[in-house]
């Protein structure tokens, strides 16, 4: 008998919810069948057998939330006896064949927080992951908690008894003037586990993150009319290109010449700055469940054409939420676009635990005084935001003004 | 209620178990017409006769196994050591017979013996008389060990080791002979294994004994002054250990140091620090410090004694250090 265990599918995933199973009691399972398709803080993915046998019993339902870890099914594989647990960590190994160990050293390294404090995630639903922690080390200890939670360290609570649910956990911030708003007047819409971890790691990263932003812009007259006529060159193909992957292309080389900024932050050893060697960038997409970031590897490396095809297929991925786990792991450096919108300027917040995101805005016309004359060009804003416990706004200037080259002078773009 | 010594505390629980019971007596060197080396038993001679208050050679195994003999036969004796370093020449008769003569015969015979002896350094008596080797008797099983750092716990458990009928070592101290405290008159037996709670706080878990449960407090008062709350676990009792306060207290505060008069390496600190792992590890937010002895025999010049015998300040700078590692400092 097998105990098949809730895999841990992602970096930051904690629990996962199952959507769906494919097998129920009774059927036989053979090696790369679909067992069940599970929601993650990321992504919905389908998890596959490893061994053969009966699917004996199913022990979290469709529509439940559990720990990484927890037996979610039993597969009687003919040996009897007591259940062998197969390992999360061999399962999330063979999910994720893609993955290049290069550019994320904090992977491997176990993660500090003191007993207390992981007893009290759990407890809470905290992810621990991306909570910079105070003690030695970077060690999370429980005023950090306390400290996310708002409240002082309470003597009740590290003896009360598990709290039963619905009820108010001791200690977490009590819900205040709920019936301000009447009732009916309001739809609640329960977090599912991508807005979770949205709010979890966003809310870290604006409380936690020293950011600072810097606004520079671009005449992309030019861009645009590469991109046009790029695009009449390609439109039986249909692989068009947009302003975005012109930017993406334009960023990364912008990275590889400024590695300052192709950086993470690392609580370890009293604070660490990870320089990463090759150039990862995150594109924000906004899909059905949410914000995800799926990462364009290598950027810097692809053709413009290949970074266009690739981010059309993560972006039909993330609409159908079947990006994996590698997808949209490992990311350097985030762009964030929504010139699409009409939207001329706005700010981002850090993806932690990189160091920098680049917030894109739509291109306008501008009246320019060129040779003489009164013309209009078309510029293009964007606001870089940093951490500035890792990058300066030095750096962050250097950095732009590569870009703003990069972008003013489009064929650079095509041999980059 | 009256303030009076330790010293006079142990006087009187003495004095009140031989006026209570005629099977009582005591037992040891230089306690009779010299009255004691501390002074523990002045008096006792002249009310009680040389029959219940008996002088004896330097002959430690002898009077001990004496008193091991008359224990076994009904009698309830209490001998005194006169320091704790000289308990190693009854070692044999303590740990092999005392502690064992119920337990290997059947419980044929119960063993109801006092062993009443001073440990303690700062007294510049050089390395063989100024240790603290409690820890060896704290060790074996068949033994009862207690620790009192107050005059009213020393009357209250002197007075519980008397009526025990298993062997008991009363372990006092001399830095503590001359402190006093508030003991009532009418003082009931301690029940032996149970620690008390000396002073109440949130921040911290101070687990002591003896000597170093009066350090607690004193430390615990100075960071009073800075906001922090200490909270005072007094063990009273090594063995047996009362390891649920121990436990419930580090739940309350998440974090701990043990202070002992003794060196560090296996001492009791340890055994401290492996029953919170055991029994709060999953509400630790820090390492357990440990303060001890410095890990020499103890020196004899009086700066290098007082340099290696664990302070208030060695007991401060460790509750700080502790602090600091869980950032609750305010």
């Amino acid at each position: 008998m097998i105990d098949i265990l809730m895999p841990r599918l992602s970096d930051t995933m904690t629990e996962g919810a199952i959507a769906v199973w494919h097998k129920k009691p009774g059927d036989q399972v053979e090696p790369g069948d679909v067992l069940v398709e599970i929601e993650t803080d990321k992504a919905l993915m389908e998890q596959e057998a490893y061994d053969a046998g009966t699917l004996s019993e199913i022990l979290v339902q469709e529509g439940e939330n559990v720990a990484i870890g927890t037996p979610i099914a039993r597969l009687d594989d003919g040996t009897g006896g007591g259940a062998v647990p197969v390992s999360a960590a061999a399962v999330a190994a063979a999910v994720d064949p893609a993955v290049d160990p290069a550019p994320r050293p904090t992977r491997e390294q176990r993660l500090l927080a003191t007993p207390v404090v992981r007893r009290l995630a759990k407890e809470r639903g905290i992810d621990l992951n991306g909570i910079a922690g105070s003690g030695p080390g970077g060690r999370i200890v429980r005023a950090d908690l306390d400290a996310r939670s708002g409240t002082a360290p309470s003597a009740e609570l590290p003896v009360a008894e598990p709290p039963v649910p619905g009820e108010t956990v001791p200690g977490e911030t009590a819900p205040v003037e709920r019936e301000a708003v009447p009732a009916a007047d309001v739809t609640r819409v329960p977090f599912d586990a991508t807005r979770r971890a949205i709010a979890t790691r966003l809310t870290q990263s604006a409380t936690t993150v020293p950011a600072f932003h810097a606004t520079a812009s671009a005449d992309v007259t030019d861009l645009l009319a590469l991109r046009a006529a790029a695009n009449e060159t390609t439109a039986v193909s249909g692989a068009k290109v947009s302003v975005n992957d012109l930017v993406v292309k334009a960023v990364a080389l912008a990275l590889r010449e400024h590695p300052t900024l192709n950086a993470s932050y690392s609580p370890d050893a009293g604070g660490q700055t990870l320089h990463h060697a090759r150039v990862h960038i995150g594109i924000a997409v906004a899909a059905p469940s949410g914000l995800v970031v799926p990462v364009v590897r290598d950027a810097d490396e692809a053709t413009i054409a290949a970074i266009a095809r690739r981010t059309r297929t993560l972006a039909a991925r993330a609409a159908d939420r079947t990006l994996t786990a590698s997808e949209l792991s490992g990311g350097t450096f985030t762009v964030s676009n929504l010139g699409m919108f009409g939207v001329e300027h706005f700010t981002a917040i850090i993806n932690p635990p990189q160091g920098a995101i680049l917030a894109v805005g739509a291109s306008s016309e501008a009246l320019t005084v060129a040779d003489g004359e009164i013309t209009t060009r078309q510029r293009l804003a964007y606001t870089l935001t940093c951490d500035h416990r890792i990058i300066d706004g030095a750096d962050a200037g250097r950095f732009l003004a590569t870009l703003t080259a990069l972008l003013e002078n489009p064929l650079r773009l095509l041999v980059g | 209620m009256t303030v009076i010594s330790y010293r006079q505390a142990l006087h009187d629980a003495l004095r009140e178990e031989l006026l209570r019971d005629e099977d009582v007596f005591l037992i040891g060197e230089e306690i009779g017409l010299f009255e004691g080396s501390y002074k523990i038993t002045a008096g006792l001679l002249d009310e009680f006769g040389p029959k219940r208050i008996r002088d004896t050679p330097i002959a430690e195994e002898g009077f001990t196994g004496a008193a091991i003999g008359a224990a076994m036969v009904g009698l309830r004796p209490v001998v005194e050591i006169m320091t704790i370093n000289f308990s190693l020449l009854a070692l044999d008769q303590i740990v092999n017979h005392a502690a064992k003569i119920y337990g290997m015969f059947g419980g044929q015979a119960r063993v109801p013996l006092v062993i009443r002896t001073p440990g303690g350094g700062g007294q510049q008596l050089g390395a063989t008389h100024s240790q603290n080797i409690e820890l060896y008797y704290a060790f074996v099983p068949g033994m009862k060990v207690v620790a009192p750092s107050t005059p009213a716990d020393a009357k209250a458990l002197m007075l519980a080791a008397v009526r025990d009928d298993d062997p008991v070592l009363v372990l006092e101290n001399l830095a503590l002979y001359n402190t006093t405290g508030e003991v009532p008159e009418d003082l009931a037996p301690a029940e032996i294994g149970r620690a008390a709670i000396t002073r109440e706080g949130r921040d911290i878990t101070v687990v002591a004994y003896s000597r170093m449960a009066a350090v607690a407090l004193e430390a615990a008062e100075e960071l009073a002054d800075d906001g922090i709350e200490v909270e005072v676990v007094d063990l009273r009792s090594l063995r047996p250990l009362d390891r649920d306060t121990i436990i419930a207290s580090v739940k309350k505060t998440n974090c701990a140091v043990t202070l002992e008069d003794d060196w560090l390496t296996y001492g009791i600190g340890a055994e401290l620090a492996a029953t919170i792992s055991d029994g709060a590890f999953d509400w630790l937010d820090a390492p357990v410090r440990r303060v001890a002895m410095a890990e020499v025999p103890m020196p004899y010049a009086k700066t290098l004694e007082e340099a290696a015998l664990p302070s208030v300040r060695d007991a401060v700078a460790a509750i700080r250090e502790t602090l600091d590692a869980v950032a609750r400092r305010r």
